[in-house]
């Protein structure tokens, strides 16, 4: 169950992303477990399909001096695991004092479908915000596209305005040639 | 028997590890970035824990909107961190001082 501890081996080199995959990929079966069936194929889809690619695309595309990155790493090293412990054992010793022990799942129909149940609600009580998420979507596609573009010097590509406006003088030259 | 404390504390553990490697890897926007990934998948576990232990699928709807806009985020940032590799040729954080007052 806490195999996804594994990536506490996430802060080592740049095949963090690959561990980042991992632990992914353990709480998507984490979520089936729980029978949240759709949305633990959706984290894998989507985190592991789509989001940990263009991660590794991106590391792979600017190659970085790891060596420089990694100087000052011992400095924080202290104060980091200082807060994350001091983080991890305040929550802890909450989450254990307050009793949710009483809190028992009801049994599921047999004939019972997440993703049913799921998409009903979606498409009718939170019509509104799925269609903002997608607008947001749309909103990241088009973003992402435009901050990368760039023109490339010989591309070659028309200009229909200056094609249009093109007056007789800039292509018909008169030339006086001596009779022979 | 696993109980909604298990998951519970899975979250605050995974939440935690998230908040030491942004400590631990302040010069890598790469590795920050991440960081917040795996933040969110932390918030995301607490959240579906929580809706199957009291049987409401809110939780889970909520969780399918933080995936969206977490992926948006990323992309973006990952498309922002391009541009400025391509004109500063570094994304170490502290190389990034121009706005300093």
């Amino acid at each position: 169950m806490f195999s996804a501890l594994a990536m506490i081996t996430v802060r080592n080199p740049v095949h963090a992303a690959l561990f980042l995959v991992l632990a992914f990929f353990t709480s998507g079966a984490l979520w089936l477990l729980l029978e949240a069936e759709f949305l633990g194929i959706v984290l894998v889809l989507v985190y592991v399909g789509a989001v940990m690619v263009l991660f590794l695309f991106v590391v792979m595309m600017l190659d970085i001096n790891i060596a420089k990155m990694r100087a000052g790493y011992a400095k924080y090293l202290p104060v980091g695991l200082l807060v994350g412990a001091a983080m991890a054992a305040e929550m802890i010793i909450i989450l254990t004092k307050s009793n949710f022990e009483h809190v028992q799942a009801n049994a599921k129909p047999a004939d019972y479908s997440n993703t049913q149940e799921l998409g009903k609600l979606l498409f009718t009580e939170y019509v509104y915000p799925f269609e903002i998420a997608g607008v947001i979507l749309l909103v990241a596609i088009i973003a992402a596209i435009t901050l990368t573009m760039r023109k490339r010097a010989v591309s070659k590509q028309q200009k229909p305005h200056e094609q249009i406006s093109v007056q007789r003088k800039d292509r018909v030259r008169l030339a006086n040639l001596d009779r022979e | 028997m696993i109980t909604l404390t298990h998951f519970l504390v899975l979250g605050a553990i995974l939440f935690s590890l998230s908040i030491a490697g942004i400590f631990l890897n302040r010069k890598n926007i790469i590795l920050l970035l991440m960081a917040i990934e795996l933040m969110l998948l932390a918030v995301n576990m607490n959240f579906v824990a929580f809706s199957y232990y009291l049987d409401d699928l809110a939780g889970q709807v909520f969780v399918f909107f933080i995936l969206t806009v977490a992926a948006a985020e990323a992309a973006i940032g990952l498309a922002i961190l391009v541009v400025l590799y391509r004109n500063r040729s570094t994304i170490n954080v502290q190389d990034i001082d121009n706005l300093k007052g």
